[in-house]
């Protein structure tokens, strides 16, 4: 059954239009990713879903709600790790986690046990009494990833998830992941514009560009429409969203990333 | 196009079933629960560092110490039966507050600009509960105005009502101030968006803000343009209710219960227009 759908899902600032006639369904338990340049509208897509954008056109359902007209009804069943780090660094990884809990109505007795388990899951026991401004990269990124599970959501959209993130606490996030949806069978919507990310961790894609979907299946489809041995994703997204890389991106996201990666390193 | 819940200040309540009671209880207790929740995030951050808030003692105590003892040796303003010093202290004290609330808005900028604010946007949080918690947040951080010009004014011979009730009912207009200012600079918050336009429309409200006020000179020696300004102003009314109840002598211009309620109104007002431009931040 499909967990998330899109009809026709379109956003529009003014003139410019961000996202045109998104058609998409996502199966439950699927890893799905959204491939795109900087400014191909990914972020865009992703903020309909998770009801923070009101679409300018077209309808989306996430777990049967509408994003919508039932934006509340979609807010119980979803999770959100957004592209910039955003656990708070004044709090420990603990606190972060209870007051997560505690907005989405983890009823109090089951409340420790739920965190407890978020943080063995995310490797992070051992560091759930330290403030999370100390923490490295990749532990704040897997702290988010067990935020936004806490209320076992059926879907987790993630944006970007290792943006700035090294090899190593990279493949910990992809680890992570894979263990989270074999384990409580979340269905999991990342954007990326890491093709090895996606090549890795996605059973299926979308390359996006321009706000429009240009190429659609799994990787290993996409590598074999372009003529199988020695293919590689980035060859496929060359193909399909042009050689032209540099088409997207403004100055204050550039900005963002930079920061993103600056508090990282 | 516009989703009933974009528009809706209480989110909680939209689900309401033929008014029923019950659900309607559990709906307000859902509401207050999650402010305070917003508001506990707050409190937690001051709990691992508050250095923050005694370096914010040094504005209160210039204006008591050198502003306030010069004046009240001029005698150049008519304030009754009260000394200068007495008069001022609890404008200074509305004041201190106003300074903090009015600037406590960059800390939703800070907020999106890591993708704090989206998070709990995503989550099933009233629009309404996350910009009231954040009202009460700086409150809370409004109490240590509280201590300081309490402290300075015991040490310059104030005459301070140390009641009980006088010190507990002081505190809640403090934080009712704080809850007005702090929401009106969510406000500017949400519209403007950019730290330095922020920093720039928060300058230029202060300065009118605290002159056209009863907080360090009585409505009364103002010229009429100014005098119907100060009565516009929510300031006004904190000063008043805060000059009757902490110091001895003190006289109320407006009942307690106008003072109150027009900060009650005026703090509900910004509160429901608050909630409505809050999606607004993450768009």
């Amino acid at each position: 059954m499909s967990v998330l759908e899109t009809k026709d899902l379109t956003k529009r600032f003014g003139d410019k239009v961000a996202v045109r006639g998104l058609c998409l369904t996502v199966e439950e338990e699927e890893i799905f990713g959204l491939l795109g340049p900087n400014g191909a509208g990914k972020t865009t897509a992703i903020k309909m879903l998770t009801t923070l954008l009101p679409p300018s056109g077209g309808s989306a359902s996430v777990g049967g709600y509408d994003v919508h007209r039932q934006a509340s009804e979609v807010r119980r069943v979803i999770g959100y790790v957004p592209q910039l780090l955003s656990a708070d660094g004044a709090l420990t990884g603990f606190e972060n986690l209870l007051i997560f809990a505690k907005l989405y109505d983890i009823p109090r007795s089951g409340r420790e046990g739920r965190i407890r388990e978020a943080l063995a899951l995310m490797g992070l026991s051992d560091a759930a009494d330290r403030l999370v401004r100390t923490y490295s990269g990749g532990m704040i990124r897997r702290l988010e990833i067990a935020q936004s599970m806490l209320h076992r959501p059926k879907v987790l959209f993630l944006d970007e998830p290792t943006v700035g993130l090294d090899p190593v606490a990279r493949d910990a996030v992809w680890e992570r992941l894979g263990q989270l949806r074999d384990q409580y069978g979340t269905t999991i919507f990342l954007t990326t514009h890491y093709m090895e990310e996606a090549d890795s961790l996605c059973g299926r894609v979308a390359i996006l560009h321009l706000g429009e979907v240009v190429a659609l299946g799994s990787p290993a489809d996409l590598k074999g429409a372009l003529g199988g041995d020695g293919v590689s994703l980035d060859d496929v997204f060359a193909h399909f969203a042009g050689a032209d890389l540099e088409s997207g991106g403004n100055y204050r996201e550039i900005s963002r990333t930079r920061r993103t990666a600056r508090r990282l390193g | 196009m516009r989703s009933p819940e974009h528009g809706a200040p209480l989110d909680a309540l939209d689900n309401r079933q033929a008014f029923a009671p019950a659900a309607f209880f559990a709906a307000t207790g859902s509401f207050f629960f999650k402010t305070f929740v917003i508001t506990e995030l707050e409190i937690r951050r001051l709990s691992h560092d508050f250095t923050e808030l005694i370096t914010r003692a040094v504005q209160p105590a210039l204006w008591l110490l050198v502003f306030g003892e010069v004046f009240t040796r001029m005698r150049a303003i008519p304030t009754g039966n009260l000394r200068y010093l007495d008069f001022m202290a609890p404008g200074i004290l509305a004041q201190s507050v106003l300074f903090i609330a009015i600037f406590y808005g960059i800390s939703l900028v800070w907020e999106r600009d890591l993708g704090i604010i989206h998070k709990f946007m995503v989550s099933p949080t009233p629009r309404a509960a996350l910009v009231l918690g954040k009202a009460f947040s700086a409150g809370v951080r409004s109490l240590s105005q509280a201590v300081i010009v309490y402290l300075l004014a015991f040490a310059l011979g104030v005459h301070v009502r140390w009641s009980p009730l006088s010190l507990l009912l002081v505190l809640c207009i403090v934080i009712l101030g704080a809850a007005f200012f702090s929401t009106l600079s969510l406000i500017i918050a949400c519209l403007v968006k950019t730290r330095e336009r922020f920093m720039g429309v928060g300058q230029l409200l202060t300065m009118p803000l605290f002159f056209a006020s009863n907080a360090i000179y009585p409505i009364a020696i103002m010229p009429t343009w100014l005098q119907v300004i100060s009565h516009a102003n929510p300031l006004t009314y904190e000063v008043d209710a805060l000059r009757g109840l902490m110091v001895v002598g003190g006289v109320n211009t407006y009942p307690i219960g106008l003072d109150v309620l027009v900060l009650v109104g005026a703090t509900v007002l910004l509160i429901v227009i608050a909630a409505r431009l809050y999606p607004r931040v993450v768009a």
